[in-house]
């Protein structure tokens, strides 16, 4: 069984960004399987934690419903990532949610990174803003990163299809061929003597 | 089980009325406050040490101390906290210890590493090094305060070489310590190691952040031989605001909580009070949540409360530490009692720790091997 959570920073119900997270979700539901592996997903609408977000960023700890989908992402398998474009970068939502996460909550974890945006020309946001974020963050981007112009959900789908399709079998690889991450209970023990030690 | 107050000397302008008190009224009130426990019948006064506005607890809290020690008769005085990252240990060895003979041995003082950043440079440290610090500069002070003559080497300060702290300890038995962390586990493991106290602020932070550290640190108290887990000395902050009736007690914190730096555009003080230890109350809402603290923490020792931010005015305050020794204080000490078993042990005092000292024979008192009048000098041979 994978465990897979599915940030998604569309703001509109339904949002074209849930719809790209929707289509990534099947691909992978099959990509997975044909791995022999099942898939249990979450998927997160962060637009409904807005508000517990940045209450996290000002107390310093996240609450209720956020504190589940941060255990839930840390204890995840992968995460697929879909944000908007805004201003011609990741939204300040989604970027704000893993602001909030504790260092190291993603290291090792592989993740598909996805946006939408008005025009196609964005479409670099995913590796001048996500990218290195997820870099930063360490975990695993997939080589492939999805962006879903307003084009690509009218006469462009075909290679949106391709795309979603290409990113999903990645991820699928990944998780598939990953080990289970090892539990965070005992992150930043360090025994007295080698902190004496320095 | 010991009950006190603890303050950070914040200078906050009043929500209600707009007024700001000065940094004297505040210093003055502070005063007022450690003798308003005193009289209250608590049992400690900590106070907090800063370098930066908009704070006027002091940036070296034995001067607030032995202030203190003259100004009162029983009040045990801490801190909340010392800064054991920026400060030189020779100079909290000193200064600690002189409070120490000031007041009879009524000091005790509580390490923190500061979570400033900007203060660290001030002082030529860097908080990155938070930690690392937080250990040398602490197995420094723990030596100085046991050893007559220290040799020593470290990353941080200059070597001491035939280095005599002085004066030394009262009765040859340093202040009691307690180790004061969120959420570091480096820090429970520090308290644990040399088997001192430690302390959560248990306000701010969800009591799983408290029942976390507090666990790790009553394990590790155990691995390292100074009892069992549940005998470890764990201190606790909280901070409430108590009326009669519980409603008016809402009704009047709001603003202060509305408009508090630390709170201020975050979550509702219903969910704050929900989420984390806070209590806005009746006194018996107050008796039931501290209560409730051991049911995640185990028995513990230090109960401290913070009664005096946010730009509450001084005479609510002095309202709030009457409230808390008549009706909440006396009923807990009560209840904890009772719960507590035998084995586990009081906090440390003065008079415990020197007690405890006897049954394992009083080293000899030795003059240090030094010239007595001046010290060494530069030009002495220094092979001590």
């Amino acid at each position: 069984m994978s465990r897979i959570v599915v940030i998604s920073g569309g703001l509109g119900t339904p949002s074209s960004t849930r719809v790209l997270a929707d289509d990534i979700l099947a691909h992978l539901r099959d990509d997975l399987a044909a791995r022999g592996e099942t898939l249990e997903e979450t998927v997160v609408e962060l637009r409904e934690l807005a508000h517990p977000v940045m209450d996290a960023m000002l107390t310093g700890f996240p609450t209720g419903e956020l504190a589940r989908v941060v255990d839930a992402v840390a204890e995840a398998d992968a995460l697929v990532v879909v944000s908007p474009t805004f201003s011609a970068s990741i939204s300040g939502l989604v970027k704000s949610f893993f602001d909030i996460l504790e260092p190291d909550t993603l290291a090792g974890t592989p993740v598909l990174l996805a946006a939408t945006g008005g025009t196609e020309r964005h479409s670099l946001m995913l590796e001048f803003a996500m990218r290195p974020l997820f870099s930063y963050l360490g975990a695993e981007p997939v080589r492939t990163a999805i962006f879903a112009a307003t084009a690509d959900f009218g006469a462009g789908s075909a290679a949106l299809r391709t795309r979603v399709a290409r990113g999903s079998a990645e991820l699928a690889d990944a998780v598939a061929g990953a080990g289970r991450r090892s539990s965070r209970e005992t992150a930043g023990f360090v025994d007295f003597q080698q902190l004496l030690a320095g | 089980m010991q009950f006190g107050i603890f303050t950070i000397g914040d200078v906050t302008t009043d929500p209600t009325t707009g007024r700001t008190p000065s940094e004297h009224e505040r210093i003055r009130a502070t005063v007022e406050l450690a003798k308003k426990a005193e009289e209250a019948d608590l049992d400690v006064f900590a106070t907090g040490e800063h370098h930066n506005p908009p704070f006027v607890a002091p940036g070296n809290p034995p001067i607030l101390m032995a202030y203190l020690a003259a100004a009162t008769e029983r009040l045990i005085l801490s801190t909340a906290t010392t800064l054991i990252t920026t400060n030189d240990p020779v100079r909290l060895a000193e200064d600690y210890a002189y409070v120490q003979h000031l007041s009879g041995g009524r000091v005790d003082l509580m390490m923190g590493r500061g979570n400033t950043g900007p203060v660290y440079p001030w002082f030529g440290k860097d908080i990155r090094d938070g930690i690392a610090l937080a250990v040398e500069n602490y197995a420094l002070l723990h030596q100085l305060w046991r050893e007559d003559v220290v040799t020593w080497e470290g990353r941080f300060r200059t070597p001491l070489h035939g280095f005599t702290a002085t004066p030394r300890p009262l009765d040859g038995v340093p202040p009691f310590v307690w180790h004061g962390s969120i959420r570091s586990p480096e820090i429970a493991e520090q308290a644990a190691y040399y088997g001192d106290g430690f302390f959560h602020n248990n306000i701010f932070w969800p009591s799983s952040h408290t029942r976390r550290m507090v666990d790790l640190y009553r394990r590790r108290f155990e691995h390292y031989g100074h009892g069992r887990a549940d005998q470890a000395i764990v201190g606790l902050g909280g901070q409430v605001f108590m009326r009669k009736n519980s409603q008016d007690a809402v009704r009047e914190f709001r603003p202060y909580f509305d408009h508090a730096p630390v709170y201020g555009g975050g979550p509702s003080l219903e969910e704050f009070t929900r989420e984390t230890p806070l209590t806005v109350g009746s006194p018996q809402q107050v008796i039931e949540r501290v209560l409730g603290f051991r049911e995640y923490v185990g028995d513990y020792q230090r109960q401290l409360f913070l009664m005096d931010h946010a730009g509450l005015p001084q005479k609510t305050v002095l309202e709030q530490i009457d409230m808390l020794g008549e009706e909440v204080v006396p009923v807990l000490r009560k209840e904890f009692a009772a719960l507590k078993p035998a084995h586990v042990p009081d906090a440390p005092t003065h008079a415990s720790l020197v007690a405890a000292r006897g049954a394992v024979a009083a080293p000899e008192r030795t003059e240090p091997s030094v010239d007595r009048w001046t010290g060494t000098r530069a030009e002495d041979d220094n092979k001590l």
